[in-house]
């Protein structure tokens, strides 16, 4: 197989793969959950609940779709499209493998990334910052208080921690040299002293944190999910959606979730880089480490109690951004004077 | 492959119909957008003269006029909400009260 | 030919901008039409502003029009007699309007193309890549880019000032 083709599966791969962790997340979130709380989760579709997935999933595809009268009807539909392309468009930079030719059916190797753009991080930036529209036009279109105020405060949540997101991103470049994620991994490669691992992680900590903390807000979860959770309490922005539109919101943000955790994974923890596994196989490493990360997601969901809406914005404004800043500016001071 | 002067021609086009949105409406907010499309034009004059120079300035000054772009957008809606505040009107025939 | 998608885009949203009466769909459609201009960018080798294209204009300037324009719910330009009317039918201003802009495109158009013609004006090599753009940003035009730090520290401070209510109307609380 030459390369055009292989580019066009390896596209349509990622698609369905995106797609498929999305149904895995809902199972894997009802489960941990229900773990964490000494129940025992879906166990009755299919063997160990694991069809749960499908079921959701049938069942919303049946249900009536609502529109209420007084919607804008144009942007009522267009928010949930732009919620689920911008989270799937987000991950065509991610790389999740090294260069493979997968068992030598093709002809030069492939490197496992939808686009290999010199600018990668710059550009899951840049589609991250695109997902608030869908959220603030949900809020808007629906012409409904209480929907208008939830997207109100998540866009609002949204691009207050997309600060503190682009500088946890920009200590990550001053370490890496580069803003090619694939270039960021490769620098990952090899070990200190035969047995610590060259991760970003051990050099940036203070990025991570930062990083992820803003990841989860950005991506509206637990424990910065009041606007969503103003369901539970009053309404939140996609309150007049169902049926697909609503199956639309939830893929757009578990698939964020899955990207942020990519990214994380490329750009602390070494991406596909593992001991005991050959270069090719890299990708099992990957999906390793995005496992844990979002398993570290879900028991965060699970465990913390929610922020409420200004304890949420003071401790992003006051708190995560001047850490933030502040490990920018002692990153740059360490990198200039040990010259990494 | 498009010429230097296509893209000139291009964002010569794209200002003379911000120029045309500031001059026709009656929003003052769709104005303040019309500016930003006059902005977004030059933008691409700079960068399309900047690569057939095949030097970075062009980059640099879009990067600086996107930055001034930015802060005259804040201030100009700061404005423009307390403008609202003080008319209910977005209007801007609704703000003549200093002419003779 | 991705030149001429990119181009038909930008100038057909931005038409669309300007000739549209709700102001919400006034603001998607400017984000449509930046969403051309970065790809155009991208043509022309400058992905980096094409990527802060989107994140600055596309994602935050954006962001805040619209925040505005939902805050303040717009109205739709009415008065009273010309409620139904489109705002492309006011004649006097805009005949008047329009007839500008026709000159100013005629004169810009004239200016633009009295270069001599035929070659394509990229010859040259692209200047290179972000770590070359960072490089002469900090040195040739580090003053520059400290003032413009300031310049929005103070747009910041201006903005937030401006749209305050005012203090005296405060009168319960005891602080935010």
């Amino acid at each position: 197989m030459t390369l055009l083709p292989a580019q066009i599966v390896l596209t349509l791969f990622v698609f369905v793969m995106l797609l498929s962790s999305a149904a895995g997340m809902v199972y894997a979130e009802r489960k941990v959950a229900a773990f964490i709380q000494q129940r025992l989760g879906p166990y009755l579709v299919g063997p160990r609940g694991l069809l749960q997935p499908l079921a959701d999933i049938v069942k919303l595809m049946f249900k009536e779709e609502l529109r209420p009268a007084a919607a804008d009807p144009l942007l009522f539909a267009l928010a949930p499209i732009l919620s689920a392309t911008a989270a799937f468009a987000a991950f065509a930079v991610v790389p999740f493998g090294a260069q493979t030719t997968v068992f030598g059916l093709l002809d030069e190797p492939l490197r496992l990334q939808v686009a290999d753009v010199p600018v990668a991080v710059l550009v899951v930036f840049a589609i991250s910052s695109m997902s608030v529209y869908g959220i603030v036009l949900a809020g808007w279109s629906s012409n409904s208080k209480y929907s208008l105020l939830g997207g109100l405060r998540s866009s609002a949540q949204m691009i207050s921690y997309e600060l503190s997101y682009g500088l946890a991103l920009a200590s990550v470049l001053l370490v890496a040299n580069s803003l090619s994620l694939t270039a960021i991994v490769d620098r990952q490669a090899g070990t200190w002293l035969g047995v610590l691992p060259r991760w970003f992680v051990f050099v940036q900590p203070v990025g991570f944190l930062v990083y992820l903390i803003a990841g989860v807000a950005e991506t509206n979860r637990a424990p910065f999910d009041f606007p969503e959770a103003e369901q539970e309490l009053v309404a939140g922005y996609h309150t007049e959606y169902s049926s697909m539109n609503f199956a639309m919101f939830f893929l757009a943000e578990y698939i964020n979730m899955v990207t942020v955790s990519a990214v994380a994974t490329d750009l602390f923890l070494g991406g596909w880089h593992g001991p005991l596994l050959p270069a090719s196989l890299g990708w099992v490493w990957f999906l390793i480490k995005v496992a844990a990360i979002l398993f570290v997601y879900i028991w965060m969901r699970w465990t913390l109690p929610r922020y409420r809406y200004d304890q949420l914005m003071r401790f992003g404004w006051k708190m995560l951004l001047p850490t933030a800043v502040l490990n920018l500016i002692v990153t740059a001071a360490g990198v200039l004077y040990f010259e990494l | 492959m498009p010429s230097l002067d296509d893209y000139l021609i291009l964002s010569a086009i794209l200002f003379a119909i911000g120029a045309a949105g500031v001059f026709v409406r009656r929003n003052v907010i769709t104005i303040l957008l019309s500016i930003e499309i006059m902005l977004n034009a030059v933008n691409l004059t700079f960068v399309s003269v900047g690569r057939s120079q095949g030097s970075f300035d062009g980059q640099i000054i879009v990067f600086f006029v996107m930055t001034v772009a930015a802060a005259e957008a804040a201030v100009g809606l700061a404005i423009v909400i307390g403008l609202f505040r003080h008319r209910e009107s977005l209007d801007p025939e609704s703000f003549t009260s200093l002419k003779w | 030919m991705l030149f001429y998608v990119f181009g038909a885009v930008a100038i057909g949203a931005s038409l669309l901008v300007i000739a549209q009466r709700n102001p919400i769909y006034s603001v998607l459609l400017l984000i449509a039409s930046f969403a051309a201009l970065s790809g155009l960018y991208v043509l022309l080798d400058a992905e980096f502003v094409a990527a802060i294209q989107i994140i600055v204009y596309a994602g935050a300037i954006m962001v805040l029009f619209l925040f505005v324009v939902m805050l303040l719910n717009a109205p739709h330009e009415e008065t009273a007699e010309d409620i139904r009317m489109h705002p492309l039918r006011h004649y006097g201003p805009m005949r008047f309007g329009a007839l500008l802009a026709l000159a100013l495109l005629v004169e810009l158009l004239w200016a633009v193309t009295r270069g001599q013609p035929g070659p394509d004006g990229f010859e040259r090599a692209s200047a290179g890549s972000v770590a070359g753009l960072g490089q002469v940003l900090f040195t040739e035009y580090a003053f520059a880019f400290e003032v413009t730090s300031v310049l929005i520290l103070v747009a910041m401070v201006g903005a937030v000032v401006l749209a305050r209510r005012d203090v005296k109307e405060k009168r319960t609380g005891p602080g935010s």
